[in-house]
This record gives structure tokens, sequence and C-alpha cells, in this order.
């Protein structure tokens, strides 16, 4: 195994961030391109009428999952050195309600409100500086909210093959099968509800 | 210039699953955005108030330290997401100001509810440890059971929400 490459190479800091900062102008390139600088047709999706951000976001998810499940059974990638988010289920649930609540008011989330920061739009500053002050304000009430901000701990590297008992490759045959269906659903929706004036 | 045609959704995903997969075969992490403004903002918090940011335990974490809180993976791959968009903004003909808004709304009204959504999202973010590139996106496509709820459940916030607040973009 030769991957993580950075890891099993032992990377200096300095080499780190610049791979960091050539992968990030890929992540900013693709969500330009797919139209995620627009905070509009982002909050359409809410209404059905503009899919994009489903569609984007499946096909990236099920893009890298596959690579992943791939390059780990030709024995590529060492899959213990990549780090993995920890289950953390009560505040995990919370904060994905409130962080909708705000994809829903401000219509952005914070990687596309710095794409549409690069493309001049003049809202994405505003969602930026309201970012900023939620974030200030947890930080300042977390010691407050400590015992809920650590509730519903399930484990720190708890994946769903482990919760099913299955092969990763069946969770993600199965993702994806549930993904292509997805995406008839996503072009039926914006057929029903979608007003070409509003999609570019 | 004329403005070009967005990109059809699915070959932006592969491109950015692409981008994500590549993250995690060289740095052995996935993608990320809000915890680079975390970061940001404990900077500003350790500038005016050091003593402050080392009493808070959760503040320590991103104070990186003897050295600065900048220092760090995500502000690096942030600074590129944010001139990745310039290069495809630009080579689109999509670098013009503009505020994505209903028809039904001011620009000024659309600026202080992007304020307000901005806040909630930036809470919500951190209570779920990472924002829909950290968590939905990566944890994703890590199979990691956490990032599903939380996933879920941002879509299930936002639907919810999007009826009471529908003047703002239809």
């Amino acid at each position: 195994m030769n991957a993580p490459i950075a890891i099993v190479g032992n990377w200096s800091e300095g080499l780190s961030f610049v791979v960091a900062f050539l992968i990030g102008i890929g992540f900013g390139f693709f969500l330009e391109q797919g139209g995620f600088g627009n905070s509009r047709k982002l909050a359409l999706q809410f209404y059905f009428r503009d899919m994009t951000v489903f569609k984007v976001m499946f096909t990236a998810i099920i893009t890298a999952m596959a690579g992943l499940i791939f390059f780990s059974a030709f024995g590529w990638i060492d899959m213990d050195l990549v780090s993995l988010n920890p289950t953390y289920a009560w505040s995990g649930i919370a904060g994905g309600l409130v962080m909708g609540v705000g994809f829903a008011v401000g219509g952005y989330c914070p990687g596309t409100a710095i794409v549409g920061l690069a493309t001049l739009k003049t809202d994405a500053p505003f969602y930026l500086a309201g970012i900023l002050g939620g974030m200030f304000v947890f930080g300042e009430l977390e010691p407050w909210l400590h015992g809920f901000f650590v509730s519903g701990f399930w484990g720190d590297r708890l994946t769903l093959p482990q919760v099913l008992g299955v092969s990763a490759g069946v969770v993600g045959f199965a993702v994806i099968c549930v993904a292509l269906l997805g995406f008839w659903g996503a072009e039926f929706l914006e057929k029903k509800f979608s007003r070409p004036e509003e999609i570019k | 210039m004329k403005q070009k045609n967005y990109l059809s959704p699915y070959l932006a995903g592969i491109g950015l699953g692409l981008a994500l997969l590549a993250s995690f075969y060289f740095a052995g992490r996935g993608l990320g955005a809000s915890g680079a403004m975390m970061r940001a903002v404990v900077a500003v918090e350790k500038a005016v108030a050091p003593a402050h940011v080392q009493a808070n335990d959760y503040l320590k974490e991103y104070s990186g330290g003897t050295r600065s809180p900048l220092s760090d993976w995500l502000v690096f791959e942030i600074l590129g997401v944010l001139a990745g968009g310039i290069i495809s903004g630009a080579i689109s003909g999509r670098v013009r100001p503009e505020t994505g808004k209903g028809p039904r709304i001011s620009v000024r009204q659309r600026w202080l509810f992007a304020v307000v959504g901005g806040a909630f999202f930036g809470f919500g973010a951190r209570l779920a440890r990472g924002c829909t590139s950290g968590v939905a996106l990566t944890g994703g496509a890590s199979l990691a059971v956490g990032s599903w709820m939380t996933m879920m459940a941002i879509f299930a916030g936002a639907y919810m929400t999007a009826y009471f607040v529908r003047r703002l973009w239809i």
C-alpha cells in the first residue's frame, strides 16, 4: 500500500499544504461549473424546481465512494490511515437540522459561499459574515453545550458496512442503486416543477 | 464575454468526486470548508483575547498551540476553492456582480437573510462537527454512519423550512 501518499510518504507540512491548495482548486472549479456559485440555483432545490444540488452531490459521493472501495480492494490505499468522521448521533442530527434551516434561509452552504464570493455574488460575503458570527457564538457557548455536543457517541470510526454487517462493496452497490433511482426521481421532479426561466 | 451554461450536473459531480478521491488518496482525508472558517474565527479571538481562547477547551483545539490557527490543511484547501472558483468563473464568463434571490424580495432583504441563514448554518456546522463538504460529501463517500445521519438531517431541515421562506426564492 502506498496511499494515503502524504501519510505513507511522511510528507512535510509545506508539501501537504501545497497539495491541499491544488485539491481545493479542483473542488472549487467543479463546484462553480456545477452552478453552485448561485444561491438561488441552490435554494430552488428545496422547491423541486432545480435538482442540481442532489445530482451533483450524489454523483460526487458515488464516484469517490466507488474509487475508495476499488482502491482499497486493489490494495492501493490503507483505509485505516484515512481519517473518518466520528458518529455523535444527537449533536450530529441537531446540527444537521440547524444547517438545513440555514441552507433554506441563506441559500448557500460554506463551500458554495466561497465559490459565490469567487464569482462576485453580492450575497456571498453577507452569508460568510453570518457563518463566522454563528461559529463565534457556538465557540463561546460550547462549554455550556458540551454535554449535548458529545452526546450519542457511537464510535470514532463507525461505518455503514460495520453496522449492517456486510462488506463495503455490498453497501457501495446499494448506495449506487439508490442514487441512480434518485437521479431518475430528480429528473422526474424537475420536469414536473421546473420553470424554464429559472434554470440556466 | 458571453456567459456559458453550467456543466451537466452529472459531469460536475464526477469532477467533484474525483477531487474528493484525490484528497483521500494523497492526503488521507476528505474535503472541508467550515473548519477553515472556524480557524479564521479563532485566529481573531486569539489575537484579541489569547487568555480567553486558552480557557475554552473547544476554542483551544482550533488555536494551533504556539502557531497560528491558520496554519492548517483546510485553510490552504479553502484558499484553493476560492482560486478554483475564480478560474472556473473566468473561463465561463460568470465572474460578474449579481445577487441570487427570488423576484419578490429586494437586494437588501436578501442580504439580511443571507446573514441570518449563514449564522444558522455556521452554528449548526460546528454542532455537527462539519458542513456539507466535510460531513455530507466526505463522510458520505467514506460511509461514516454519523455523516449519513447529518446529511439526511440537513436535507430534512431545509425542506421543512423551505415552505416558510418561499418568498425569498420563488
